[in-house]
C-alpha cells in the first residue's frame, strides 16, 4: 500500500472492527460492537437466544453446551445487573465462571490491562466479559488476547453495550414480531451512552424505518447523523407516529457538569409521562435499560404501565448472552478442542 | 573538510535561486556557488545529479525527550533520525524533566547535542516556571543561555492574566513566545475531533472552539502587548482564516503546521487506532485541504510535530494513550507528495521547511547564499522507500506510516560544512 493510497481513505475503517468480530467463515468470534455485523449475524443471536429463553423455564435451569469452559467476568466499571445476568448465563450454558471486579484490585496497584490479560490467560481462560470505562477497552483487548480466546463487550466508556442492544430487538422482536418498518425514538443522554450507540447501529442494520433521538444538543454527539438517526427536540414532534420508544438512565452527576439545569426541567422538556405517551402510537412499547430514575426518565405510571416492557428486557438478557457466549465459543476453532 | 557538490538542482527559497550549480564548502561555510568550482581542491566531492540541494530544515517543534524521558528517545537517537531525514537544526520543546525552566537545563541540552554531533539543537525554553503557568520564568537568562524562543508547548496551561503579563514581558526583551493555540477548558478530556469519529466510537470529542477561543484570545494580546507570538501547531480551517487575517495587520504573528496534518483526517482514526490519537487532533478532510491552502499561501510554515513514544505509551485504551506521533522521518516524503499532487510548488515547500522557520526564529541560517553557513541536505526526490523498523531510526516506531511506501530520500547532510549524514 503506498502512502496515498492510506492518506486518501476517507471511509471508516468498519472492515477493521468486523475483521476482529468474525472467524474466517464469518461467524462471531468476538461480540465487540453491533457495528459493522450484518443482519445475518444480528438475526443469528436473536434466533439462538429465542432456542434459549426455555431453559430458564425449566426446573433444571442448565444446558452443558460450555462444560469445562472457564469464562472470566472481567469488570474494570462497577456493576451488578449487568454482571450477574452475564454469570447466570455462563452458569445456565454449565461454564466454569469468575468473577472480578478489577475497579477495586489489580488496576488500584498499577497493574497495566495486558498484564491482567496475560495472567488470566496463564489460567486458562476461554473468554473474556468485559466492562471498561474508556471507549475502546474491549477492542483493545480483543487485539490481544490469545487466539483460542473469545471476549464479549459489556460495555467500554460511551461507546458499545451490544448485548444489551440485543436483547432490547430480541424484546422488540418478540413485541413487534420483526424490527423491520418500525419507527423508533430513543430520548435521553445519547451522547453519554454506550447503550444509545449500540441500539441505532442495530435498529439500522435491522431494517428499522426510522432511529430519532430526543434529547437538548447538551446530550446529543456532534455528528448524530453520522450515527443513523435523526434528532429532535421534543418529545411532541418527536414522538409523533413512534412504534418503540426507548428511554435512556440519566447520570444525575450531568447536572454538576453544566449540562442540564435541573432534574425538574429536564422531566417537564424530556420526562415521560401518560400524557405524552400520547403521542406515540396507541400501541407503542416503551423500554429502558434500567435502573430506572423514576419521576426523573418516566413516571411510575409509565415504567409500569401495559406499555412498558423493562422487565421482559431483564428476563431476556439472560437468554441473548447466553446466546452470544455459545456462539463466540463455538465459532472459535482453537476454543473447540478444550 | 572541504566539499564540492556538484550536479545538484539548487533550490534557495531565501535568494530565488532555483539552478543547477556547483556548491564548495570549507570552514563551515558555503564558499563558491558557480557553475563549477574555481581553485578548490575538495577532500570530498559529492555527485547530486538528479538530486535536489536545499538548505537544511529547520524544525519548529521537537520533543527529543530528554533530559528525563529517555525510556522514549534521546537527543543522541532523535538528532541522527533528523539528520537523516534533512533537518539540520531542531528547536526542542520545554516539557523535559526536568522542565527547561533553568540555564543549567538548557545548557545540558546544548552540550548532549553537541556531543551527538549530528543535528542543531535549540532549546525552546519554559515561558512559566516548571510550565505550571503561574510565574514567569527568568526570561532573560534563559535568552542569555540560548534559548531562541520560549514556550508553554506542547500544553497551555496559562490563564489569560498570566500570559498577557508573560508576552509584555517577553515582547520587552525581544523574545518570541511559541504558544500551542488550545483551550483546555473547552477541550476538557477530549482526545479527537468532535465530529463523526467522536460521535460514532464515543470518544470524547476536542470541539474546534478549544483552537479557535484560544487564537482568538492570544491574537489580541499579541496585538496589545507587541510581543512576538509563533502559534504552533495549528488544525482548522477555521484557525487558516483567522491567522490569515492577523498575519495581515501584525507582521508579528507567525504560525505552524504538523506536516502530518496536511494528509490525515479525523476517519484515520478508524477503530480505536491509538497510532491516530495526535494533540491537536486530526480533524475533517476540509480541515486538511484548508491547511494545505494555508501553507502554499504562506500562512504557515511546517514542523514535525515529532512526538517520539515507547510501545507502552500507546497500549492501551484509545483515552489512555499518550498522543502524538513520531513524525520527523516522514516529514520530506510527505512534503512531496504535496508537490506532486500539484497543490504546493517544490519551491513553497523548501521555504515553509527552511526560510520560513529561520524568518521566524530571526536566524541567519535557512539559505545557501556564499558565506551562509553550510547546513545543507541533498535529496532524491524518487528514491522509494518502506516505512518499516529497518529503516527508522527514531526511538519512537509510534508512525501510523509503517508499512507505507514513500517517496522521496535524503543522501547526505551538512550541518556547518560537516558531513553528518550519507547513505
Amino acid at each position: 500500500m503506498s502512502s496515498s493510497e492510506q492518506i486518501a481513505s476517507t471511509s471508516f475503517k468498519a472492515p477493521d472492527s468486523s475483521r476482529l468480530q468474525l472467524n474466517e467463515q464469518g461467524k462471531l468470534r468476538h461480540f465487540l460492537t453491533t457495528d459493522g455485523l450484518s443482519a445475518a449475524v444480528l438475526t443469528e443471536i436473536m434466533d439462538v437466544a429465542e432456542s434459549f429463553s426455555s431453559v430458564s423455564d425449566q426446573a433444571v435451569k442448565k444446558v452443558p453446551l460450555l462444560r469445562g469452559k472457564t469464562i472470566v467476568n472481567l469488570f474494570f466499571e462497577n456493576s451488578t445487573r449487568t454482571r450477574t445476568t452475564f454469570d447466570l448465563a455462563a452458569k445456565r450454558l454449565s461454564a466454569d465462571v469468575i468473577n472480578l471486579n478489577i475497579a477495586t484490585s489489580a488496576a488500584a496497584k498499577g497493574e497495566s490491562i495486558l498484564d491482567t490479560i496475560r495472567n488470566l490467560e496463564a489460567m486458562q481462560a476461554d473468554m473474556f466479559v468485559i466492562r471498561h470505562a474508556d471507549s475502546g477497552a474491549a477492542h483493545f483487548i480483543a487485539r490481544h488476547v490469545a487466539p483460542h480466546v473469545s471476549v464479549i463487550n459489556a460495555g467500554d466508556g460511551r461507546h458499545a453495550h451490544p448485548t444489551q442492544a440485543m436483547l432490547d430487538m430480541f424484546t422488540i422482536r418478540q413485541v413487534k414480531g420483526d424490527v423491520r418498518g418500525l419507527k423508533v425514538a430513543i430520548i435521553g443522554d445519547v451522547l453519554h451512552s454506550r447503550v444509545a450507540r449500540s441500539q441505532i447501529h442495530a435498529l439500522n442494520t435491522l431494517g428499522a424505518e426510522e432511529v430519532r433521538v430526543i434529547a437538548p444538543k447538551t446530550l446529543l454527539p456532534s455528528n448524530t447523523n453520522a450515527l443513523g438517526a435523526h434528532v429532535y427536540g421534543d418529545l411532541a414532534s418527536g414522538l409523533a407516529d413512534i412504534d418503540v420508544i426507548i428511554m435512556l438512565r440519566l447520570q444525575r452527576e450531568r447536572m454538576r457538569g453544566a449540562l442540564l439545569p435541573s432534574e425538574h426541567e429536564y422531566f417537564e422538556c424530556f420526562g415521560l409521562t401518560e400524557k405524552k405517551l400520547a403521542y406515540a402510537k396507541p400501541d407503542v412499547m416503551v423500554m429502558h435499560p434500567g435502573p430506572i430514575n423514576r419521576g426523573i426518565e418516566m413516571d411510575a405510571a409509565v415504567a409500569d404501565g401495559p406499555h412498558s416492557v423493562i422487565l421482559q428486557q431483564v428476563t431476556n438478557g439472560i437468554a441473548v448472552r447466553m446466546a452470544v457466549m455459545a456462539l463466540c465459543m463455538g465459532h472459535n476453532a482453537a476454543g473447540k478442542q478444550g | 573538510m572541504k566539499i564540492i557538490i556538484n550536479n545538484g538542482r539548487l533550490i534557495d527559497p531565501a535568494n530565488g535561486v532555483d539552478g543547477i550549480y556547483t556548491l564548495c564548502i570549507a570552514d563551515g561555510k558555503i564558499q563558491q556557488i558557480a557553475d563549477s568550482a574555481v581553485d578548490f581542491s575538495a577532500d570530498k566531492v559529492i555527485d547530486a545529479s538528479g538530486k535536489l540541494v536545499l538548505p537544511g530544515f529547520i524544525d519548529l517543534n521537537a520533543s527529543l525527550r530528554e533530559p528525563g524521558y529517555e525510556q522514549k528517545a534521546s537527543i543522541k537517537s532523535e538528532t541522527r533520525a533528523a539528520v537523516a531525514a534533512g533537518y539540520t537544526t531542531l528547536c526542542c520543546l520545554p516539557n523535559t524533566k526536568p522542565v527547561l525552566d533553568t540555564p543549567a537545563v538548557v545548557q545540558l541540552i546544548l552540550d548532549k547535542a553537541e556531543l551527538a554531533g549530528y543535528a542543531k539543537v535549540l532549546p525552546l525554553g519554559a515561558l512559566t516556571e516548571a510550565l505550571a503557568g503561574q510565574t514567569l520564568s527568568e526570561m532573560y537568562a534563559l535568552k542569555k543561555a540560548g534559548c531562541v524562543a520560549l514556550s508553554q508547548a506542547p500544553n497551555s496551561n496559562i490563564s489569560n492574566q498570566v500570559l498577557r503579563r508573560a508576552l509584555q514581558y517577553a515582547s520587552s526583551h525581544d523574545i518570541l513566545a511559541v504558544l500551542k493555540p488550545e483551550d483546555l477548558q473547552i477541550k476538557d478530556d477530549g482526545v479527537v475531533h468532535d465530529g463523526a469519529i467522536s460521535s460514532r466510537l464515543g470518544l470524547p470529542g476536542i470541539p474546534v472552539s478549544a483552537e479557535t477561543v484560544a487564537i482568538a484570545q492570544i491574537i489580541e494580546l499579541a496585538e496589545e502587548t507587541g510581543a512576538r507570538v509563533h502559534l504552533t501547531g495549528v488544525s482548522s480551517a477555521r484557525a487558516v482564516r483567522m491567522i490569515a487575517r492577523a498575519k495581515f495587520t501584525n507582521a508579528r504573528i507567525s504560525a505552524d503546521v504538523h506536516a502530518h496534518q496536511l494528509h490525515l483526517s479525523e476517519l484515520d482514526v478508524g477503530t480505536f487506532d491509538a497510532n491516530y490519537h495526535t494533540s491537536p487532533p486530526l480533524r475533517t478532510a476540509e480541515d486538511r485541504d484548508a491547511l494545505v491552502a494555508g501553507v502554499a499561501k504562506g500562512v504557515f510554515s511546517v514542523s514535525s510535530g515529532h512526538r517520539p513514544h515507547d510501545v507502552e505509551a500507546k497500549q492501551a485504551p484509545f483515552v489512555a494513550t499518550e498522543s502524538g506521533i513520531s513524525s520527523l522521518e516522514t516529514v520530506l516524503p510527505l512534503m512531496l507528495e504535496l508537490v506532486d499532487d500539484g497543490v504546493l510548488t517544490l519551491v513553497q515547500m523548501v521555504e515553509r521547511l527552511s526560510a520560513g522557520p529561520a524568518k521566524i526564529l530571526a536566524l541567519d541560517l535557512g539559505q545557501l547564499a556564499v558565506q551562509a553557513t553550510a547546513d545543507i541536505c541533498i535529496v532524491d526526490p524518487n528514491a522509494s522507500w518502506l516505512v518499516n523498523s529497518d529503516s527508522w531510526l527514531s526511538r519512537g516506531h509510534n508512525s501510523p506510516f509503517f508499512g507505507c511506501q514513500m517517496k522521496g530520500a535524503v543522501s547526505h547532510t551538512l550541518v556547518n560544512g560537516h558531513l553528518v549524514f550519507e547513505k
